[in-house]
């Protein structure tokens, strides 16, 4: 195997199998994302990848811990340290000495657009400056394998732009990106996509991959047309038909991978058999 | 309203420790003041010197209880047992009688104070009057300053450390440490070192300031203070570091830290006697690291004594040190080396998958 990952991890809290038996890798140059909703276990993925938790079965594939880079999620930086401290620390951390950390330090507050708040303590930061000074933090020693754990999550959409820009830079600069997220646009920037979901992998591949895999139809509508297997894409409704048949009133839609991803929890839940009951 | 009453009630019934502090400590002081908390000195430790010593020792009456009779042993004998702690009073008998007491335990020299007075007048005969020893006025100041560099170093090790450890958990910049290429060693090290100077340099400025503002003496050997404190930060600081390991707020560590400093100020000897309590909590004292610092600030500062008799508060300060710093670390090291990261760079740098996976 190429690149770093997992393969058949399993991780538990206090006896609670939390990831029972997922595979997962990233491959330098490219962006891998984990997908899934809250307690689907991403988190726990990318704590083992990065060397934060033991796994309690299966492999890790990872570079030396100097070059790595991990960004927890909830905003972890120093919250009584100034934006300039903490990058500075760090810096140290990792030994980046000198003037070749100043450097790194004023190109990545450049490029957050923190320059302004060198001096201001990270308490005093905004939720979304805060994720960005830990973005900048995490890839500051140029690591081999960056590993993001919703850097994106509650901020705004200035910000998250912003911060995808410093994720796809540091890719297109030859890091191996592991990231998960809860927002399915965001998937679909990755080259690969792990589907999660109470602790197994539901769906991977590319993002075009997966939707391609999507079984059955789904179709659009403007009124609900399914108890269960209809859900709302803006005002508009999409039905899952799982044997493929268009329904009166209905159209076949353009598949995305967040129709898709839902499509595949549908099937998990048993839904994936009868007729659309409208 | 009641919605709140039954909220707060369920959330009560999770929180066990604000419970446990709620009624478990009422109880516990309770008890702790009830069975600890007493001045009264119903026993004087004394040794009694010179040629008419047995003689002496069967007329002296009660408080005093002769723990040694030394014939042979002189006046400098006797001070040199003070000095070192080994009794509270001693009788010089030959030629005039003396009586000295040990005024760095304040309680007991102001009842062997008494009593020797009391039976002078009982006996109707003029007595000499007893000579108080290392702290001649008796003042409280000259024994509480010293404890008190004790109280101070537990707080900063324990109140202080377990918070700035707790603030890193909560923070989530725990789990970013644990990645980064530091040894759980180094991080523990680099932890704690910022409270140690600190906590060394509080002790230094509390030990000037009581000197020349309280007049509190310094009659022992500077190392040995300074050895003493060292293995003392130790146990302080482990503890700290331990309540932090299984706290995961500074609440939560506020809460234990206040649970593990309170007894060691009521039954360390800070305030009340160690010998004056009753046996069913003086063996808690015993395990407190704060007695054993206490008997060593008050007897290397006060009485001038020195190491050679101070070895069982300095082994037992190394003893709890060695076993909570120990825990402490080991607990530390589960936060910090999850992964086994503690192997080889050789074996880390080589895959753990196996051949052919994906």
């Amino acid at each position: 195997m190429n690149g770093y990952g997992v393969t058949d991890l399993r991780v538990r809290y206090r006896g609670r199998e939390a990831v029972g038996g997922v595979t997962f890798a990233v491959h330098e140059h490219t962006i891998a994302a984990l997908v899934g909703g809250d307690g689907a276990g991403k988190t726990s993925v990318l704590r083992v990848l990065a060397g934060a938790i033991a796994p309690a079965g299966g492999g890790v594939r990872r570079p030396d811990e100097r070059r790595i880079g991990y960004m927890p999620a909830g905003e972890a930086v120093y919250r009584d340290l100034t934006v300039e401290e903490n990058l500075a620390f760090s810096a140290r951390a990792y030994g980046v000495r000198g003037p070749e950390a100043a450097r790194r330090a004023d190109e990545l507050l450049e490029r957050t657009g923190l320059g302004g708040a060198r001096g201001r303590l990270g308490g005093q930061l905004s939720g979304g400056m805060r994720q960005k000074l830990a973005l900048a933090m995490a890839l500051l020693h140029q690591p081999e394998l960056l590993v993001l754990d919703e850097p994106t999550t509650g901020i705004d959409p200035v910000s998250r732009a912003q911060l995808w820009r410093l994720i796809a830079g540091a890719a297109a600069a030859g890091a191996a990106v592991a990231l998960a997220t809860c927002y399915v646009d965001e998937a679909e920037r990755a080259a690969t996509v792990a589907v999660l979901s109470d602790g197994q992998v539901l769906l991977d591949g590319s993002p075009e991959e997966v939707v391609a895999r999507t079984p059955g139809a789904v179709v659009d509508s403007a009124a609900r047309l399914d108890p269960v297997r209809s859900w709302l894409r803006g005002v508009r409704w999409r039905t899952w038909s799982p044997d493929g048949t268009i329904p009166p009133g209905a159209a076949r839609a353009e598949l995305d991978l967040e129709d898709a991803v839902i499509v595949a929890e549908l099937a998990r839940l048993g839904h994936g058999t009868g007729e659309v009951a409208a | 309203m009641w919605a709140m009453v039954q909220k707060e009630f369920r959330q009560l019934r999770r929180d066990h420790r604000t419970v446990a502090m709620m009624i478990v400590m009422p109880l516990v002081l309770l008890v702790v003041f009830g069975y600890a908390a007493s001045f009264d000195v119903t026993e004087i430790k004394t040794v009694v010197v010179g040629p008419d010593a047995q003689a002496a020792a069967e007329r002296l009456p009660a408080p005093f209880v002769v723990d040694r009779v030394e014939p042979a042993s002189t006046r400098e004998d006797a001070v040199a047992t003070l000095r070192d702690g080994r009794a509270q009073a001693a009788i010089v008998t030959g030629g005039q009688p003396q009586a000295l007491v040990d005024g760095a335990d304040l309680f007991a020299a102001r009842a062997a104070v008494s009593a020797l007075r009391q039976a002078a007048a009982q006996a109707g005969q003029p007595a000499p009057e007893p000579e108080v020893l290392f702290n001649p006025d008796l003042e409280t100041s000259v024994i509480m300053v010293p404890g008190l560099v004790g109280v101070i170093l537990v707080f900063i090790g324990v109140v202080a450390t377990s918070l700035g450890v707790v603030r890193e958990r909560q923070a989530g910049t725990l789990e970013q440490l644990a990645v980064m290429p530091f040894r759980p060693a180094d991080v523990f090290v680099g932890k704690i070192l910022p409270y140690f100077l600190i906590a060394a340099i509080d002790l230094t400025v509390i030990t000037i300031v009581g000197n020349t503002l309280f007049d509190v003496p310094f009659r022992g050997s500077v190392l040995t203070l300074a050895l003493g404190a060292t293995l003392f930060l130790f146990v302080t600081l482990g503890l700290g570091v331990l309540i932090s390991t299984v706290s995961q707020n500074q609440g939560q560590a506020i809460q234990l830290a206040f649970m593990t400093v309170l007894p060691q100020i009521l039954l360390s000897g800070l305030l009340f006697p160690l010998h004056s309590m009753a046996a069913g909590v003086r063996w808690i004292g015993y395990i407190l690291p704060l007695t054993y610092f206490i008997q060593l600030s008050r007897g290397v500062m006060v009485r001038g004594t020195p190491i050679d008799a101070l070895v069982l508060p300095l082994a037992m300060l190394a003893v709890l040190g060695v076993a909570v710093f120990g825990l402490s670390l080991v607990r530390f090291r589960r936060d910090l080396a999850p992964s086994g990261r503690t192997r080889s760079r050789a074996a880390e740098e080589s895959p753990t998958v196996p051949a052919g996976a994906r």
